[in-house]
Order: structure tokens, then C-alpha cells, then sequence
């Protein structure tokens, strides 16, 4: 598929360069500039002012430190969650037939839908200091991954969802007829196909986990040392004045984004590569 | 036996941390009735950050569809400088913070950044509308794009290529071939880009100043209410975002196999 693309692109290029094809391009590098260039580039000014000295002293103050272990450790459990989860879900959805199937395949896509703050209300309003069933784990860390397992619920799903379906059936029988019990047919059949879409929809939900804030900002209670998590530092430094100090950690998220980002884009040309073969 | 055991696994945790939460909202709503719940989300202010919030959404989304779809056309159908820098920069709000991006705008517009002027001339970026519009559209930039840059490659340049042959304008080509054949995804995209321009909170909180009755928005509305004690009114107001939320998920399910149809 990704050499078909590269011949496509080839003559595509000649019929829009006589058409608007500099045109579409000074269009969407200069708005992709305002919009997010200019403020990144001003964030990474405003973390370097005051020299590397500064830096490191803002990004290694305790709380700062505190506040980043817990993102990077709640994103880590829950991308591991995840990886089983929503492995499972997406075989129920594709392998498994039961009357309302389609009905929870749309429920799935709600988290994507629904406001980040209103998924924290929701998640306050059961598991909270009210809750009807007498479970509350508000202001836990535990509140901390429940926020972070229900925003990112879709991803690894709908990562894995297409190339289930596409999966050839007759590979697992033959292996299966061959003599293999369904323990090594998973092993060796279904596991390595399914690894690549596994681990991108894993990476994309640590980054989104990594960073989320209005999900976790109601449930979490903030509390530094303890449920406070870099976003919700970040904010509380800049509402306490402290910009250099919100910069310097908010270049380290960044920074993490973009390996994030780097590692997907890796995956998918590991993924295409294997096509081929 | 272990399918059983998968399915009711995979059924509990969605019930367990997604429907029941979600309906249980619905139910505090209303709990004191739908009068009650109405009054609560009637109020002038919380009128005034459901306009707010649709009034950013009306402005944020049509720009960054318009920008998606040249975008897309960049990518797939010229020969773009630097294609993978572009290509992380267009992901890049799908990863990162909402509260970095909300940061960065702060610093750029801010007193002292480098369009900190501004303000100076009665161009107000901060607390105000453009900046609450420019974080928005930071955070919905993808969606458009991601939609759309599959079927371009998909459906290829033949058919462009013969209307040109056949004497087309590029204008032409552009509406009559390439509008058809990617409307659908464009759709999609839009939807996306909509559910997510209006649940926008981090970015929008950090860039808003939350002034009551002018740049608070639905979702710092709610986060102001439950914090002020008023967890009834935080509740009415959710439901009308959590509707939201579900008419986008019925939309997208409508576009989607349409798009499949117009494959076969």
C-alpha cells in the first residue's frame, strides 16, 4: 500500500503544480505555522530564558519531579491496561456475535465524544464522596487512572479493530488443523499480527494520558506530593506566577509528545514493511 | 465457555466505567425533575457560555476545515519540504497537553511574549475571544486531516488526471472530481473536529481568564459550578454537553457507511 501511494504521488504532483499546487502549500505551512509553530516556539523561548542552569533547577524542584513521576507512571498503568483491555474488546467486537453488538461498538466511541471535564464529573458523581454504591476513591491515585483508562478507552480498540477484521481466519486453522492448541495459535498467529496496532494504540493513549487535564483536574484533589499530576502543576504555576517554572515542565511534556509521536510513525512503517513481505 | 467469559469481561468494563457513570449523570439531572434541570441550564449564565461555546466551535471549525483539506492536498498531492516535520506538527495536538498548548499561547500573546504588543494597539488575543478561538483550533487542527489524507490516496490521480486531459480548470477538476470523492471523510472529520471544538477544556482555561459572562465557556462553566458547591447545575449542564457528545456518535455512525458504500 505505501508503494502504491509513492507512484501515486509522483504524477499527483504535476497536476497540482500547474494548478494551485504552491498555492495549497504556502496556505496550509502558513496556517500550520500560526496556529502551532509560533506558540510552541514561544513556549520553548520562554523555557530557555534564564539559561540551562534555570531550566534544570525548575524541572527538578520536588514537586515538579513528584508531579512528573505520577503522569509518567498513572500513563504507563494505564496504557498496560489498556494493551489487554482493549485487545479483548476489540476480539469481542469483531470475533464474538451478540444481539446489541453494534449499540456498545458506538458506546466506545463516547469517550472520544464527551467532554474531558464532563467525563471527571461523571466519574466524581459514582465514585465519589456521594457515590450510591458507597465506593469512593476521590482524591486517590486510583481516581487518577480511572479518569486516564476512561479518555483514552477508544484507542487502542480502534487500532486494533481493522486489522482484526482483516485478519485471513483460514491462517488460524490451518495452524489449528495442523495440531496447534488455541494457546499457540494465539502465540503464534494472532499475537504478531495484531502487535504493531497494539502498540500504537498504547502510545497514543500513554501521550494522551501523559497530558490530560480536564478528566483528572475535579477527581484528582490536586494535592501535591500525592495527586498532582503535571498538567495540574503546570496550571498551578502559572496561575502562582511562576511562567518559567510552568515553561520548563511544559517542554518536557512536549518533548514526550514528540517521541511518542516519533515512535507511532515508526510502528507504522514497521507495520507497512511487513505488509509487503 | 471463555468467549462467555470474554464478553461479559469486556461488557462489565464498559458498563463499570463508562455507561454507568454516564447514566448516572442523566439520573442527578433529573433527579429533582426536568423543570428543575431546564431552570438550571436556562440561566443567563450558563446560557451565555453555551453561546460562547458554539460561537467558538462556529469559528474554529470551518477554518480548520478549509485548512484540513488543503492540508491534505499538500501532502498527498505536491512534493511538501520537510514532509515529516509537517506530518508531526499536524498530529502533534493529539499528544500533547491541553494545557501545554493553552501554555504556549499565554506566552506568546502574553505581557512580554513576542505579539504580547498587541494588546498594547486594542488587538486583545488574551482573555478573550481570538485566544479562546486560536486554542481551540490548536486542538482540533487534526481531524480534518487525518480523515482526509487516506482517501486521497486511495482514490489516486487517474481521474483527475483524465478531466484535465479532457480540458478541465484545476477549479474544476477540484469540484467535480476531488469534492465527490472525499466529502464523506471531510464529514467525518468535521464531526470529530466539532464534538472535540466544543468539550475543549485545558487549552480554554488557561488562555480564557474565566470571566463570568464573557469568556467562560460550557465546560468552565460546569467546573465552576461543582466548585461553588452547585452540583445540580453542574449536572443540567453536562447532560446538554453529554447530548452533544451522543448526537456527534450517532452522526458519526450515519457518515461512516455511507463511506463504505461509495467504496463498493
Amino acid at each position: 500500500m505505501a508503494s502504491s501511494a509513492a507512484v501515486a504521488e509522483q504524477p499527483a504532483a504535476a497536476v497540482l503544480h500547474r494548478g494551485g499546487g504552491s498555492l495549497a502549500r504556502g496556505v496550509a505551512l502558513g496556517y500550520l505555522s500560526v496556529v502551532v509553530l509560533l506558540p510552541l516556539a514561544a513556549l520553548i523561548w520562554a523555557a530557555r530564558v534564564g539559561g540551562p542552569g534555570a531550566f534544570w533547577d525548575q524541572v527538578t524542584r520536588p514537586e515538579a519531579v513528584a508531579a512528573l513521576k505520577l503522569s509518567l507512571g498513572v500513563a504507563s498503568l494505564c496504557a498496560l491496561v489498556n494493551a489487554v483491555t482493549g485487545t479483548a474488546m476489540a476480539w469481542v467486537l469483531v470475533r464474538d456475535r451478540f444481539r446489541g453488538k453494534s449499540f456498545v461498538d458506538a458506546v466506545l466511541d463516547l469517550p472520544f465524544a464527551l467532554p474531558t471535564i464532563v467525563a471527571g464529573l461523571t466519574l466524581l458523581a459514582l465514585y465519589g464522596p456521594n457515590s450510591p454504591f458507597g465506593v469512593d476513591i476521590a482524591f486517590t491515585r486510583t481516581a487518577l487512572l480511572a479518569a486516564c483508562l476512561f479518555v483514552t478507552l477508544p484507542f487502542v480498540v480502534r487500532a486494533v479493530q481493522p486489522v482484526l477484521l482483516e485478519l485471513d481466519v483460514e491462517m488460524e486453522e490451518a495452524a489449528a488443523s495442523l495440531g496447534a492448541g488455541p494457546v499457540a495459535v494465539f502465540r503464534r498467529i494472532i499475537f504478531p499480527n495484531l502487535l504493531p496496532a497494539v502498540l500504537s494504540g498504547v502510545a497514543l493513549s500513554f501521550a494522551r494520558a501523559v497530558g490530560e487535564f480536564g478528566a483528572v483536574v475535579l477527581i484528582s484533589g490536586n494535592l501535591p506530593f500525592k495527586t498532582e499530576v503535571s498538567s495540574v502543576y503546570i496550571f498551578g504555576q502559572l496561575q502562582s506566577g511562576n511562567q518559567s517554572g510552568a515553561a520548563a515542565v511544559s517542554v518536557l511534556l512536549l518533548l514526550i509528545s514528540l517521541g511518542v509521536l516519533l515512535a507511532i510513525g515508526a510502528l507504522r512503517h514497521w507495520r507497512t514493511r511487513h505488509d509487503h513481505v | 465457555m471463555s468467549r462467555y467469559v470474554l464478553r461479559f469481561g469486556v461488557l462489565g468494563y464498559l458498563l463499570v466505567l463508562l455507561v454507568l457513570p454516564v447514566g448516572l449523570i442523566f439520573y442527578k439531572a433529573f433527579e429533582h425533575g426536568f423543570g428543575h434541570a431546564w431552570d438550571a441550564v436556562t440561566t443567563p449564565q450558563a446560557l451565555h457560555a453555551l453561546k460562547l461555546t458554539l460561537l467558538i466551535a462556529a469559528i474554529a471549525v470551518p477554518a480548520n476545515t478549509v485548512f484540513g483539506i488543503v492540508m491534505a492536498l499538500a501532502l498527498v498531492r505536491t512534493r511538501l519540504p520537510g514532509r515529516g516535520l509537517v506530518n508531526a506538527l499536524v498530529d502533534l495536538p493529539l499528544a500533547l497537553s491541553p494545557v501545554v498548548v493553552g501554555l504556549a499561547l499565554f506566552l506568546l500573546y502574553g505581557r512580554g511574549g513576542w505579539l504580547g504588543g498587541l494588546a498594547d494597539h486594542g488587538v486583545h488575543i488574551l482573555f478573550a475571544l481570538p485566544g479562546m478561538v486560536l486554542a481551540t483550533m490548536f486542538i482540533t487542527l487534526p481531524f480534518v486531516v487525518r480523515e482526509v489524507v487516506p482517501v486521497l490516496r486511495e482514490i489516486g490521480t487517474e481521474q483527475e488526471q483524465a478531466a484535465e486531459t479532457l480540458g478541465a480548470s484545476p477549479f474544476q477538476v477540484f469540484r467535480r472530481i476531488t469534492v465527490p470523492a472525499i466529502r464523506w471523510a471531510v464529514l467525518y472529520g468535521v464531526v470529530l473536529t466539532t464534538a472535540r471544538a466544543i468539550g475543549e477544556f485545558g487549552a480554554v482555561a488557561v488562555v480564557s481568564g474565566r470571566i463570568v459572562g464573557k469568556t467562560e465557556t460550557l465546560p468552565l462553566y460546569i467546573q465552576g459550578q461543582y466548585e461553588s458547591f452547585d452540583t445540580s447545575g453542574a449536572y443540567a449542564s453536562s447532560v446538554v454537553l453529554a447530548l452533544i457528545a451522543i448526537g456527534t456518535v450517532v452522526a458519526l455512525r450515519a457518515v461512516h457507511p455511507r463511506e463504505e458504500k461509495e467504496d463498493a
